[in-house]
Formats: C-alpha cells, sequence, structure tokens
C-alpha cells in the first residue's frame, strides 16, 4: 500500500516544506543578495520587497479570500505618508518642512503633523492606522454584503480618491511632488550605504516575516474557513460564522502589510508622491499577485519581485514597453496558467507523480450513478 | 419550556415527556405579494423523524428558509425556548438548528476531513482559530465513523460521490452538534443503496434529535418516516403516520390530481424510486 506511505508523507511535507521555502528565500535575500548585489541593485531589490510585502497581503485577501482588493494603494499610501512625514520632519529637525514654508511662509506645523515627529508613534501609527481605516470601511463594505466587482470598483475609488485628496492638498502633502529631501531613517545617514544595506534587510526580514504570519493563517482553522468563505460564502453562514468578520479579518491583515511596505518604499525610494498609490500603482500591485500565483503562499511575493524586477531592467532599455510586456504576460498567465507561475510547480509534481495516486477511485463509486435515472 | 399558545389547535404529534422540540406557529413568507408559506403550524419533538411531502411549490423548502433566517418570515419557530424568526442565519445555527441544501454545497477544495472540522468552529474561541489543527477531534472522528467516511478523511470533498457529499453534509451538522437538523431532500439523486444506508443513518442520529426532512420519494418516506406533514400551497394539509396520510382523502386529492407527476403520487410505489439529478 503505496497510499498508506504517502498519507504519512504528504502531511508532513506539506507541514514544513512551506518553512524550508521560507528559509531558502530567507538565506537568498539576507545573505546571498548582499554578498552579490551592488548598492543600486540591491536598493532595487529594497523596493521590490516593499511591492512584495503589499502582495502577500494581497494574496490573503484575493487569493484565498476572494477580495479582489484593487486599492492596496490606499493602505500603502497610509504607511508611505506616515513614514514620509516622520522623515521630512526628521529632516527639519521637527520645525515646519521647507516645501510647506515655500508654498506658505506665514505657515506653521498643521497639527496633525506634530505627532510624527516621534519615531515611536509613527511606527504605531503605521501598524494602527491601516487596521482602523480597513477595520471601519470593511466592516462597512462586508456587513453589507457588497461583494465581487462592486467591492473591486469600490477599493479602486478610494485609491482614486486617496491620490486626489494629497495632491489637492499641496500646503500640507506636497501635493504632486510629495515627500521628499529626506536626510536620515531614525537618525541614520540616508547616504550613507550602510544605512541602505540596513534598510535592505530591515524590509527583507518583514517581507520573511509577513510570509511566517501568512504561513500561520494559511495552515490555521481561520485560513480553512477563509477559503470557505471565498468558495461559498452563504454556506459559511450554516456553519454558525458571520463570513463578513472572516473577511474582515483579512483584509485588515492586508491593509497592514500594504502599509508596512508603503512605509519601508519611503526610505528607500527617497520619495512619495501619489503616483506611487494611485490607480495606476494599486494595479501594479495587483498584477505581480496574479502573475505569481495568488492563492499559493510564494505566489504574490514572487510575482511581485519578479515584476518589479521586470519593470526596472525593460524599462532601463526600452521605458514605456514594459507596460505592454507586463499586459502581455498577465494576459498569458490568466489564459493559460490561472494558478499563476508558481502552479506550475504543482502541475509538475503531479506530471511526475505515479498515476496511482491520483487516478485511485473513491470509495464508493459504483453507486454515484444518479444520472443514469 | 415553552408554553403552547392555548388558543391553537394541538397538533397530533406534540410530544409528551420529550427532552426538546420545534415549535413552529403561524409562520407566513411572502415574496412581493405571493405567499409562499401561509401561516404553518408545526411541532416536531426528538426522536421524532419527520418527512415533510407535497408537491413542487408546496413551501417546503421556503420553510426550512424561514425557520432558518434565509427568507423573511413572520410568526414563531422556537427551539429550546428561543425564538428564531428575526434571528440572523449564522446564530440560528449557534442555537443548534442546522440544515442541509438540496444540491449537496460542500467545500470542495477542502479535504473531507476540513470540511468537517470546520464545522465545528462554533465550538472554538476565536482566538483558537488561529492555530493550525493538531489532532483530528474526537467528535470529527466520531462524525467519519458515524457517516462511514473514515477512508475518505484526506480526499478533496469536491471528488466525491454525489451521496457521500450528502453524507458528508449530514457529518457537518453532527460536528456543529445540531439539535434540529432539516434536511432539504437528502437522497435526490441516490442509489437504493445509498438511500437505505442513508435512512438508517437518519434512524440512528434521530434519536436525539429534531430532523425534519423534505422528501418527493414516497418510498423512502414510507420505509424511515416516523411521521409526516403534507405542505400543500403553503399550508399544512395532513399530518400523521404515513398509514394516516395515505388514507387521507385531502391529500389523495392533491396527489391524484396530478398523476401525470408520477414521481409525486404515493399510491404507485414501484415508479418512485427514480429522482432526477
Amino acid at each position: 500500500m503505496s497510499a498508506l506511505l504517502q498519507a504519512k508523507w504528504e502531511p508532513l511535507r506539506s507541514k514544513w516544506g512551506p518553512l524550508l521555502g521560507i528559509a531558502v528565500l530567507g538565506v537568498l535575500l539576507l545573505v546571498f543578495a548582499p554578498a552579490v548585489l551592488s548598492d543600486f541593485r540591491l536598493n532595487n531589490l529594497a523596493k521590490y520587497c516593499c511591492w512584495a510585502l503589499v502582495a502577500v497581503g494581497i494574496g490573503l485577501a484575493w487569493g484565498r479570500g476572494g477580495m479582489l482588493v484593487m486599492g492596496q494603494g490606499v493602505f500603502f499610501g497610509l504607511g508611505a505618508y506616515a513614514m514620509g512625514m516622520h522623515l521630512s520632519l526628521e529632516a527639519s529637525d521637527g520645525t515646519t518642512p521647507v516645501f510647506m514654508i515655500l508654498y506658505d511662509p506665514t505657515t506653521g506645523l498643521p497639527a496633525y503633523w506634530a505627532p510624527f515627529k516621534s519615531g515611536a508613534f509613527t511606527i504605531f501609527a503605521i501598524i494602527v492606522a491601516p487596521i482602523f481605516i480597513a477595520g471601519i470601511l470593511g466592516f462597512a463594505i462586508f456587513k453589507r454584503k457588497v461583494k465581487g466587482a462592486y467591492f473591486a470598483i469600490l477599493t479602486q475609488a478610494l485609491a482614486v480618491a486617496l491620490a486626489t485628496l494629497i495632491t489637492s492638498k499641496i500646503q500640507w502633502t506636497g501635493g504632486d511632488t510629495g515627500l521628499t529631501d529626506f536626510k536620515t531613517f531614525f537618525g541614520a545617514d540616508l547616504a550613507d550605504s550602510d544605512t541602505s544595506l540596513m534598510i535592505y534587510l530591515i524590509t527583507a526580514g518583514l517581507l520573511l516575516a509577513c510570509l511566517l504570519v501568512v504561513w500561520q493563517l494559511y495552515r490555521s482553522r481561520f485560513g480553512e474557513l477563509l477559503v470557505a468563505t471565498r468558495d461559498a460564502e452563504e454556506r459559511v453562514r450554516f456553519l454558525g460564522h458571520d463570513p463578513a468578520n472572516v473577511k474582515l479579518f483579512a483584509f485588515v491583515v492586508a491593509a497592514v502589510m500594504a502599509s508596512i511596505g508603503g512605509a519601508m518604499f519611503v526610505p528607500i525610494v527617497g520619495i512619495i508622491s501619489p503616483k506611487e498609490i494611485g490607480a495606476a500603482a494599486s494595479i501594479f500591485m495587483i498584477a505581480g499577485v496574479a502573475v505569481g500565483g495568488r492563492a499559493a503562499l510564494f505566489g504574490p511575493a514572487l510575482g511581485a519581485l519578479a515584476i518589479g524586477y521586470g519593470r526596472s531592467s525593460l524599462s532601463e532599455q526600452w521605458p514605456n514597453g514594459w507596460v505592454y510586456f507586463l499586459g502581455g504576460l498577465f494576459i498569458v498567465v490568466t489564459l493559460l496558467l490561472p494558478g499563476g507561475l508558481t502552479s506550475l510547480f504543482g502541475r509538475l509534481r503531479a506530471q511526475l507523480r505515479p498515476r496511482s495516486a491520483a487516478a485511485e477511485p473513491a470509495a464508493k463509486p459504483a453507486t454515484a450513478d444518479g444520472m443514469a435515472g | 419550556m415553552t408554553a403552547v399558545d392555548p388558543g391553537l389547535p394541538t397538533p397530533p404529534f406534540v410530544p409528551i415527556g420529550s427532552s426538546s422540540y420545534l415549535q413552529v406557529r403561524g409562520v407566513r413568507v411572502s415574496f412581493d405579494g405571493f405567499v409562499a408559506v401561509d401561516g404553518v403550524d408545526l411541532t416536531v419533538s426528538s426522536g421524532d423523524l419527520r418527512f415533510l411531502i407535497g408537491p413542487n411549490g408546496a413551501g417546503k423548502t421556503t420553510m426550512v428558509d424561514a425557520i432558518t433566517g434565509l427568507a423573511k418570515a413572520t410568526g414563531s419557530a422556537e427551539f429550546n425556548g428561543k425564538e428564531l424568526i428575526g434571528e440572523k442565519s449564522h446564530r440560528i445555527v449557534r442555537l443548534g438548528v442546522g440544515r442541509t441544501f438540496q444540491t449537496a454545497t460542500v467545500f470542495e477544495e477542502l479535504s473531507v476531513l476540513q470540511n468537517l472540522d470546520i464545522a465545528g468552529g462554533i465550538h472554538r474561541k476565536t482566538l483558537g482559530m488561529l492555530r493550525a489543527r493538531r489532532s483530528v477531534p474526537a467528535y470529527v472522528e466520531e462524525a467519519l465513523e458515524t457517516t462511514g467516511l473514515t477512508a475518505l478523511a484526506n480526499r478533496p470533498a469536491g471528488v466525491l460521490a454525489h451521496g457521500q457529499k450528502q453524507w458528508l453534509e449530514i457529518g457537518m451538522l453532527l460536528v456543529q452538534n445540531a439539535q434540529v437538523m432539516l434536511l432539504d431532500e437528502p437522497v435526490a439523486g441516490m442509489s437504493a443503496e445509498e438511500r437505505e444506508e442513508t435512512g438508517q443513518l437518519l434512524k440512528r442520529i434521530g434519536s436525539d434529535r429534531v430532523i425534519i426532512v423534505i422528501e418527493h420519494d414516497m418510498e423512502f418516506v414510507r420505509n424511515f418516516a416516523d411521521s409526516v406533514t403534507v405542505m400543500h400551497g403553503g399550508k399544512v394539509l395532513s399530518e400523521g403516520t404515513v398509514s394516516q396520510i395515505q388514507a387521507d382523502p385531502r391529500v389523495q386529492e392533491v396527489y391524484l390530481g396530478r398523476t401525470a407527476d408520477a414521481e409525486l403520487d404515493p399510491f404507485s410505489p414501484p415508479a418512485l424510486t427514480k429522482e432526477e439529478s
């Protein structure tokens, strides 16, 4: 009975395999990449890691939860602008940032900027603001049973709205130019390559941590319930759960991950503007997830890293061409490989596995001929 | 526990000295003026395997929808002294009332074991949901055993045969520890052998539960019903044992008026075992 052996082996593989994968990715990101990449390339990789952070959350909300979050730029923006405000204040020694004075020489520091002088408050805000906002937003959306395309359009509209709001409040947000001219990151000199390395390592570490979080969520009972909610929301009610709460939790976790990604993005790129959080940016965040495989553990992160890399390297030689490439890839993957590129592994494994395991008949197949009647 | 409104006629199957019962009074469901369920009274006690029959459109499924919060209803449905009408579906489940659907709706991507385990979620603390399952809970093991699905535990529910899916749904109700089970055509599309097994299963688990089965298959009803309620046009037409029902001229009229619809005719058993799936 090889089936028995397989029954013992399968749970082991599926239990520890993902951890092994995270460990391998950890070695690649934390040891290998800093050793071989130039400062410039490493800084680029740090940027892709930020998008990967957002992507991990999208994988949870969309891949496992079925919520097509088209506006993760909102939460990316919350984290990014919180960090941007803090770094601006670090650069101006806690006084009114220069761009505000240039706009209106008589202005003082707005009251809501003041708390961001504190690094601790900034970190607190990066975590709590998305919980708060996604919590309220999600509660209103899910309790009213808004789903599918309506949900997607709603979230997309919010990203547009936030970008527009930030653009219009130019005297406090820097408008289209955004927040920039940062000098230090929590006291460390941003011009120093050691600081860049540290920021990269923090970002990669956060990415690995978020992968661990979703790994635990996927293997937990909540993870099963989330998939159940995605596949048959109304049925979940008859298990005694309100599907709105299940979705809300996943949505909030995804929002926090996007916010963290946004926050780390700012010291890496050195600027945050509405362009990075609007509709196009939000769709870009989803593209990597779809290409990588939205329901898989590694699919979203690897997809986002790959798309980020493709965007940089293709746009270096072919400035506007990468968008066509991305669009083409998106179409090909959606048509030929709906599970994303990471589903190739599963397919290969299924091909290599002896037929017996896959084709073993159900215990009582002979009685299942209801169609005959 | 629950006081019966003295103004209402006492139905024939009010339990005497039984532990729990579902009591439905004057339940009415209307959709845009069309009255699907029109003042139904129904009392079913635990251990009394009740079948709900009636022609298509009689309001059987809508009746179950009303009790489980899927259809907006007026009237009263009490279980263990708790009012169900007006509650949200997931609250009703937590009060111990579970149901299945005409087309089995199991979670196809989850394994049989996961399907059963997930149904036990209502017994767990919210934070405990964030932990992985370490071992198979005893109640899941028991449900696997009772429904005969032990050998299939690790298979995705999507590959199960039609009948097995229905058993899995019943297993999920067992894991939920549903004290009231409302089963909507559980044997539709099953082979004779599977029907027999399902009937035995219902007998086994029905001794300490309120079970109401909506059914069209008269042979199945004859073989396993302790009592039968016949609905017609949104109202209760008749209630009693199988033989009482068969002798009731009103029931005969309803069914004989529709002899073209052979599957609904309780008096021609040989033609009844088949069911479109």
